[in-house]
């Protein structure tokens, strides 16, 4: 594979968390890559490590071993053009969601015409209108997680890393959230890697699928998926799909067992 | 409801000093304390006096809390100096406050300053805990977005240790506006030639009741100002959160 064409990239990521005895392996060589514009989500079973690789790839921790690319250079360090979603929506109670979105524009120091414009346009492409003063307290599950990815994406970042976005959402507002994703996606282009532990939502969703193994978490498939889109979520019940949704669980209980 | 309250507990008072057969100068009746009282404002004691807690009161409050949250800050921000420093601020709370206001009356002197250490030092304690259960209550994925965004020391200390902390550090200074008046009075009852405190030991010297009735009344309406306006100040800067909680 071309190297220049990775947006980011893992080589070899090793990661032992420090414990009392020996210490805790979580990740053992993990090598992926991300090309511009594409789609993947990474699945495992929980506890294997995921949430760790993503925030490696974020720069947010450091691996024991290997390196991260992103843009041809090796990351040090957090990248204003990668965006992070957290597993719960971990806004700011004391910020109304206007101004929990604002608040990358905030740190960076962007004038408040300029601020103002974009995180307009992000309150309506997130459909947030009418929430804009309401605090984090006051908004349901999806609504606050829609504030999340409206933050994450109001400096337009050049990939987004997604943990579980949808994990703590019941199963409808779930659906629904993940066809907003493709939405948003499809309007704004741009890379996103999402961590998911439903098999379904990640065949939907995305252009490749990652599976990883138990901890300590090794990479043991990854699956492009060729379903053309714009895909529906009637697809779930197509032949194709189930064996390609058959694939990814098969991959998993082996290594389960 | 309070009005109420306050009359029920006047009605009961009255009764008690005119049916109980004790002297004047053990429970003076309502009126007598009232008159005492009017007095007092009119001649213009009462208010000297009060002014001269109240600053002493608000030294040792703004002293004891800007210290506090200062430590309490780097304790919370490094386990070395957690380690090093926390056997001595154990060790110092271990040690009566009232059992060294003398102490400290002798190393500061008669006049306002020892008061304001001696409130300073009563505030301290609480406000320090709170600081560093404040600081250290900040979520890790609140620190790691904040990391993920760039965010400069003064920013993640401005937009989120700050807000963060807020909550509970409140709940420090609610306790510490009361305290400080304690401290404040018990300064001035070891020695001093102003405050309420004061007027109370010149009353009980003279048999004045009626006007240690009237020092205790102003302390009590210093210190439930104090907590009122704290409570205010909470409930402007802590909109966001839920409002359910009882008001006090
Ligand atoms: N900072 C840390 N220190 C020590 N152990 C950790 C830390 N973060 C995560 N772990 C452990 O590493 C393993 C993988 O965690 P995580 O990456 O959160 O898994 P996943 O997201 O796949 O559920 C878990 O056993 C977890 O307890
Ligand atoms: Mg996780």
């Amino acid at each position: 594979m071309n190297p220049t064409q990775d947006l980011l990239r893992a080589d070899n990521i090793s990661l032992t968390f420090p414990n009392g005895n020996g210490g805790l392996h979580v990740l053992d060589s993990i090598s992926l890559e991300v090309s511009p514009d594409e789609f993947v989500c990474i699945v495992g079973p929980s506890g294997c490590g995921k949430t760790s690789l993503l925030r490696i790839l974020a720069g947010l921790l450091e691996p024991s071993s290997g390196q991260v690319v992103f843009s041809g250079e090796r990351l040090a360090r957090p990248q204003r053009r990668i965006g992070f979603v957290f597993q719960q929506a971990n806004l700011m109670p004391w910020r109304t969601a206007h101004n929990n979105i604002c608040l990358p524009l905030e740190l960076a120091g962007i004038a408040r015409e300029e601020k103002q414009d974009r995180s307009r346009s992000l309150i309506e492409l997130m459909g947030l209108q009418g929430f804009e003063e309401m605090y984090p307290r006051d908004l349901s599950g999806g609504m606050a997680q829609r504030v999340a990815i409206g933050r994450a994406l109001v400096h337009e970042p050049d990939v987004l890393l997604l943990d579980e976005p949808f994990g703590s959402l019941d199963a409808l507002t779930r659906e629904r959230m993940g066809e907003e994703l493709l939405r948003i996606w499809k309007a704004h282009r741009g890379t996103l890697l999402m961590v998911t532990h439903s098999i379904p939502e990640a065949v939907l969703l995305a252009d490749r699928v990652i599976v990883l193994s138990e901890r300590p978490a090794r990479v043991v498939l990854n699956l492009e998926i060729p379903i053309p889109r714009p895909r529906s979520i009637d697809l779930t019940y197509t032949e194709e799909f189930g064996s390609l949704a058959a694939q990814i669980r098969g991959e998993i209980r082996v290594n389960v067992d | 409801m309070i009005p109420i309250a306050i009359g029920f507990a006047l009605l009961l008072w009255e009764l008690a000093s005119r049916w109980s057969g004790l002297p004047a100068f053990i429970l003076p009746s309502p009126a007598a304390v009232f008159n005492r009282t009017v007095r007092a404002i009119q001649d213009g004691t009462l208010i000297r006096h009060t002014l001269a807690t109240l600053i002493e009161v608000l030294g040792g409050l703004i002293l004891g809390t800007v210290s506090a949250i200062i430590l309490g800050y780097g304790l919370a921000k490094s386990r070395t100096v957690e380690r090093f420093l926390s056997p001595y601020i154990v060790a110092s709370q271990s040690i009566p406050i009232v059992a060294i206001a003398p102490l400290l009356v002798i190393w500061f002197g008669p006049g306002r300053l020892s008061k304001i250490m001696i409130s300073a030092l009563i505030v301290f304690f609480p406000i320090l805990i709170n600081t560093i259960v404040g600081i250290r209550s900040v979520p890790d994925d609140l620190r790691d977005l904040m990391r993920s965004l760039l965010a400069t020391r003064w920013q993640i200390f401005s937009r989120l240790e700050v807000p963060a902390a807020m909550p509970v550090l409140l709940g420090g200074l609610k306790v510490g506006a009361t305290l400080s008046v304690i401290g404040a009075v018990v300064g001035e009852l070891v020695g001093a030639n102003e405050g309420l405190g004061f007027l109370i030991n010149i009353g009980r010297g003279v048999y004045d009741t009626t006007l240690v009735y009237t020092a205790v009344i102003a302390l009590v309406a210093l210190a439930m100002t104090l907590f009122s306006l704290v409570v205010l100040l909470e409930r402007h800067l802590l909109a966001w959160r839920d409002t359910g909680e009882p008001k006090l």
